[in-house]
């Protein structure tokens, strides 16, 4: 077993009211200092067999092609617990 | 022999039993589709509906893009078959390539209900024959993902191409880029639009006026004379 991470983003030149409205709500509740906010998603997803090149290169392309839409968002692929 | 267009229903879907009407008021026969069937029965064209398919999980538009039937629509649109996407249906052309781009949370991050009025930039589309190019007509927009948005490669060619379908008039609503409010392929059966055409075809409802008839009446006299 091993947990593979995927988060998605928005592309930067991409405009992210939500990323927005978050930064634009921090003064108000006391939090000061952050220029900037962008919004994401992130993918949790618990593998069956091990998070060798080969289940990589497979999740690589479901990110690709389902959990991110390339044409507006980049994707990052990374395992975060090995077992 | 009679004109079927097919509509999809898809779990989430709203707008579809308003464009079953349509197609009936536009005098061509209403056929309901499946999401989970492959098959088209017979269909001469088929139109994607506005609503929420799948809940819009992940994104709008992703899930239902991979159900049975989007299999059989993407094949067939490739091969010439006219496809009419409806909000939600312009979302499912644009996540399964059919159309270039995607949609976007509106700027104003607000649900938009209203009539919005368009202009007609393409009259010669297998959904547009019936207008004029140039030609001002108001359509209701309900939408909160409405954002058109596409590299500026793809937008300058979309212009260059005449694509560029329907543009929205006196205020963008949504922050689209460059004012796109619907688009077209290059072939011109594949046409998306955010506003719904199937909600302006009876005078007693919508905006009072019929100006979405056109899409139904344009797609039955091409395909009549097919």
């Amino acid at each position: 077993m091993a947990r593979v991470v995927v988060d998605v983003m928005l592309k930067p030149e991409i405009l992210d009211p939500q990323g927005q409205a978050v930064q634009r709500a921090l003064p108000r509740l006391g939090f000061d200092g952050i220029a900037d906010v962008r919004q994401g998603k992130r993918f949790e997803l618990e593998i069956e067999g091990p998070a060798d090149e080969a289940a990589l290169a497979e999740i690589r392309k479901m990110a690709e092609t389902f959990l991110a839409n390339t044409v507006i968002e980049d994707f990052t692929v990374r395992v975060e617990d090995q077992q | 022999m009679t004109t079927r267009i097919g509509v999809v229903t898809f779990p989430g879907s709203l707008d579809d039993r308003d464009a079953l009407r349509a197609v009936k008021l536009a005098g061509a026969e209403p056929v309901s589709l499946w999401h989970r069937d492959k098959d088209l029965h017979q269909v001469d064209a088929v139109v994607l509906p506005g609503g929420f398919s799948y809940g819009d999980y992940l994104r709008a538009g992703a899930i239902s893009r991979f159900s049975p039937v989007m299999e059989t629509v993407i094949g067939q649109a490739k091969a010439g078959m006219p496809v009419l996407g409806i909000c939600n249906g312009f979302q499912v052309l644009t996540e399964s390539h059919l159309l270039p781009g995607a949609m976007l949370r509106n700027n104003h991050l607000h649900f938009i209900c209203k009539d919005q009025k368009l202009r007609v930039e393409n009259a010669d589309t297998a959904w547009t024959a019936d207008y004029e190019s140039g030609q001002e007509i108001y359509i209701p927009l309900k939408n909160i993902d409405g954002r058109y948005t596409a590299d500026e490669r793809t937008l300058d060619e979309l212009e260059a191409e005449g694509r560029v379908a329907f543009r929205y008039v006196d205020g963008n609503p949504n922050g689209s880029l460059r004012d796109i409010a619907g688009i077209t392929n290059a072939a011109g059966n594949v046409v998306g639009l955010m506003p719904h055409p199937e909600h302006a075809v009876e005078p007693l409802i919508g905006t009072g006026r019929t100006d979405g008839l056109g899409f139904f009446t344009s797609i039955l006299k091409r395909l009549v004379s097919a």
